[in-house]
C-alpha cells in the first residue's frame, strides 16, 4: 500500500524526461492508425451503402408525389382547393370532387379499427398470456391464414355471405337500438359502408395480432414477476406490466393495420356499392379513393377524368402520411407524458 | 403497543422473544418433473434475517420463490409440502396465491421497475391494485415513508416524476425495495438483489437490511458468502435440493456441522 501511494506524488515532483514518452506515443498513435486502416475503410463503405439505402426510400416516395402531381396537373389546376370540398362526382358534366371518397376510405378504416383492436388485443394476450402453448401456437397459425386469403376471395365471401348477413342480422339491431343516430338510420343494403368496414375488420385482424402477439412476448418475465410479487392478479398484471411494457408495439400494429385498411381496394370495391355520394347511414352505398380508382380507371374517358382519379391517388397518398403522422403524435405525447402521468 | 410509556427504549421491543414467521415443513418443488427441493424442513423466525446460501443450482432461488409461491408461475413447475404463514398453510386448498404476496414482498436479482412509470408511481404501484383510491396527501405519505426506509428518499425527493428507469442500478433496486415496503408486506424475500451491484451499493443495501428487520422478516438468498456472513443472523446452507445444515450465522461460519457446509464455506467447491 505504501509505496505505491507514494508513486505519483514522487512523479508529480520530478517530471519524467517527455522524449521517450512521445516517440512511444507516436508509435502507438502510427499502429493504430495503420491497424485500423481496412476497418475503416469498411465502415465508410458500409456507411454510404446503408445511408444510399435509405435515401432511396425518400427518393421513391418523392418520385411518387411527384409524378402522381404531374399526371393529376389538368385536375389540380382545373379544380384547385374545390377538389377536397366539394362532394360533386359528376364524370358527365366533367365535375370532380373527392370528398365522397375521403368520407368513404376514413368512415371504413374508423369501423374496421373499431373493430378489429379490441378484438386483436384480446386475442394476442389470450395467446401469449392465457392460453396453453399448444393451443396458443394453434390458434396463431390459423390468425396468421387469415392474411394469407387473397383479398378478391374476402370480396366474394363479402357480397354473397358477409353483406347479406349483416343486412339481416346486425342491421336491424343497430337500427333498434341505436336508431336515434342518424347513422343507423334509412334502408338497409347488403353493399353498405357498414359491410366494407366488417370486412376490412376481418381483413386486418390477422396483422394486428401478429404483431402484437409479438409485441407481448417481448414483455421481460421479471416484470410480468414484478407484478405478480406486489399481489397482482393475472389481470392486473397484463394492465400494469404487459401492457404499458409494449404500448408503442401496439400502436405500431394499429397503424399497420390502418395502413392496410386505408389502401385496401378490391374487396371494398366488390362490396361498399361504389357510390360516390356521402349518405349519412352507414347501411347505405358509399365509395372510398382505392376503390374508385380500380373501378372507374378503365372507363375514364377524357383527359380531366383520368387526371382526376390520378389526383384521388395522390390524396389517398397524403391522408396515409398525415393519419400516419398523427398517429405517431399521439404515441410520442403519451410516451412522453408517462413519467409525469398520475 | 398503545399504551407503552413512552419512556421505553426500543431495544425492549426487539428483546421479545423471536417467533417463527414462517415455517418450512416437508416442501418439495418440482421444475419441469425435475427435482429441485427434496423435503426442506426450516424455521425462519420474525424480525430476523435469514440467508439461504448454496452453489449455482443448488435450489436456493426456487426455496424463496415458494415462500410467496412465485415458484408455480412458470409452466411446468410445482411444490409440494406446506409453509405456515403465522401459522396458516398458504399452500393449503382454497389459499389464494394473490393474498399470499400481498403479505409476503419480494425483491428480485434484477431491479425491475416499471419502466412507464415515474419513481413515485412505482412506489405506489402495489397500492394501486385492488385497493380504494388514495388520497394525494396519503399517497404522498406512503411515497416519502416507503422511499425512507429504502434509504432512498434524500437522493429521489426532487425528481419523483422522473421515470424509475432513470435511476441508477442500486437506486433501482431501492426504488423496488421501497415498492415492495409500500404495500407492508410480512415478510420481505430478497432474491439475491445485490448480484448487480457495485459494492458501495452493495454495502447500503446490506445496511438496509439491519434496519429492515426491526420491522419486517427477512429472507436473504445471496451467492455472496461474506454478505449472508456480514448481514444475516441464521444461515440455510442448500446443496443440490437437499438442506445440509440450518443454524445461526455465527455457528455455521465458525463452527459448521457438516463437511459439506466446511467445503463450500473454505472454498473447496462451488
Amino acid at each position: 500500500m505504501e509505496p505505491s501511494r507514494k508513486l505519483p506524488a514522487r512523479n508529480d515532483a520530478e517530471p519524467r524526461p517527455p522524449q521517450p514518452t512521445r516517440q512511444v506515443m507516436a508509435a502507438i498513435a502510427e499502429k493504430a492508425r495503420v491497424g485500423s486502416l481496412p476497418g475503416l475503410l469498411g465502415d465508410r463503405l458500409f456507411r454510404w451503402s446503408t445511408a444510399t439505402l435509405a435515401l432511396m426510400v425518400i427518393a421513391l416516395l418523392a418520385g411518387f408525389a411527384v409524378v402522381l402531381t404531374m399526371q393529376s396537373r389538368l385536375s389540380l389546376v382545373k379544380f384547385s382547393f374545390r377538389f377536397f370540398t366539394s362532394s360533386n362526382w359528376d364524370p358527365v358534366n366533367e365535375q370532380f370532387g373527392a370528398l365522397p371518397f375521403v368520407y368513404g376510405t376514413v368512415m371504413t378504416s374508423a369501423i374496421a379499427l373499431l373493430i378489429a383492436v379490441p378484438l386483436s388485443l384480446g386475442s394476442a394476450l389470450a395467446m401469449v398470456e392465457m392460453l396453453p402453448q399448444w393451443l396458443a401456437t394453434r390458434i396463431g397459425f390459423m390468425v396468421e391464414l387469415l392474411a394469407a386469403i387473397p383479398s378478391v376471395v374476402y370480396g366474394l365471401w363479402g357480397i354473397f355471405v358477409l353483406g347479406p348477413w349483416l343486412r339481416d342480422n346486425i342491421d336491424p339491431l343497430l337500427a333498434g337500438y341505436l336508431g336515434f343516430l342518424p347513422i343507423f338510420q334509412g334502408p338497409q343494403l347488403s353493399v353498405s359502408l357498414l359491410t366494407a368496414g366488417v370486412l376490412l375488420s376481418v381483413m386486418i385482424i390477422p396483422y394486428i395480432t401478429a404483431v402484437c402477439t409479438e409485441v407481448f412476448r417481448a414483455v421481460p418475465q421479471n416484470q410480468r414477476e414484478a407484478a405478480l410479487a406486489l399481489g397482482a392478479t393475472r389481470w392486473e398484471m397484463i394492465r400494469m406490466a404487459v401492457v404499458p411494457y409494449g404500448y408503442s408495439g401496439v400502436v405500431g400494429a394499429i397503424i399497420l393495420g390502418l395502413g392496410r385498411a386505408l389502401g385496401e381496394t378490391i374487396a371494398v370495391a366488390m362490396v361498399i356499392g361504389n357510390r360516390p355520394e356521402i349518405a349519412a347511414s352507414l347501411f347505405m352505398p358509399s365509395s372510398t379513393l382505392a376503390s374508385a380508382i380500380a373501378n372507374e380507371f378503365t372507363e375514364a374517358t377524357g383527359d380531366l377524368y383520368l387526371s382526376a382519379l390520378v389526383e384521388l391517388g395522390l390524396v389517398l397518398m397524403v391522408l396515409a402520411v398525415v393519419l400516419n403522422a398523427a398517429a405517431r403524435a399521439l404515441v410520442m405525447g403519451v410516451v412522453g407524458q408517462q413519467g409525469e402521468r398520475r | 403497543m398503545i399504551s407503552l410509556p413512552a419512556s421505553k427504549s426500543p431495544e425492549s421491543a426487539v428483546k421479545v422473544p423471536a417467533a417463527e414467521k414462517l415455517k418450512v415443513a416437508d416442501l418439495s418443488a418440482y421444475y419441469r418433473g425435475k427435482t429441485a427441493l427434496r423435503s426442506i424442513n426450516l424455521d425462519i423466525l420474525a424480525n430476523h434475517v435469514t440467508a439461504i446460501i448454496g452453489p449455482s443450482g443448488c435450489g436456493k432461488s426456487t426455496l424463496v420463490r415458494c415462500l410467496n409461491r412465485m415458484h408455480e408461475v412458470q409452466a411446468g413447475n410445482h411444490a409440494e409440502g406446506q409453509v405456515w404463514l403465522d401459522g396458516e398453510d398458504i399452500y393449503a386448498p382454497g389459499v389464494d396465491p394473490v393474498q399470499v404476496r400481498r403479505r409476503i414482498g419480494m425483491v428480485f436479482q434484477k431491479a425491475t421497475p416499471f419502466p412507464t412509470m415515474s419513481i413515485e408511481d412505482n412506489v405506489t404501484a402495489g397500492l394501486r391494485l385492488n385497493r380504494r383510491r388514495l388520497g394525494r396527501a396519503e399517497r404522498d405519505r406512503i411515497v416519502e415513508r416507503s422511499l425512507r426506509r429504502a434509504a432512498l428518499w434524500d437522493e429521489v425527493k426532487d425528481v419523483l416524476r422522473q421515470p424509475g428507469t432513470s435511476l441508477s442500478g442500486g437506486q433501482q433496486q431501492r426504488l423496488c425495495i421501497a415498492r415492495a415496503l409500500a404495500v407492508e408486506p410480512e415478510v420481505l424475500l430478497m432474491d439475491e438483489p445485490c448480484s448487480a451491484l457495485d459494492p458501495i451499493s452493495t454495502a447500503r443495501i446490506e445496511e438496509l437490511l439491519l434496519e429492515l428487520k426491526a420491522s419486517y422478516t427477512i429472507v436473504l438468498v445471496t451467492h455472496n458468502m461474506q454478505q449472508a456472513a456480514r448481514a444475516s443472523d441464521y444461515t440455510a446452507f442448500l446443496l443440490n435440493g437437499d438442506l445440509i445444515e440450518f443454524g445461526e450465522t455465527n455457528q455455521i461460519f465458525t463452527n459448521p456441522g457438516r463437511q459439506e457446509t466446511e467445503e463450500y464455506i473454505t472454498g473447496r467447491f462451488g
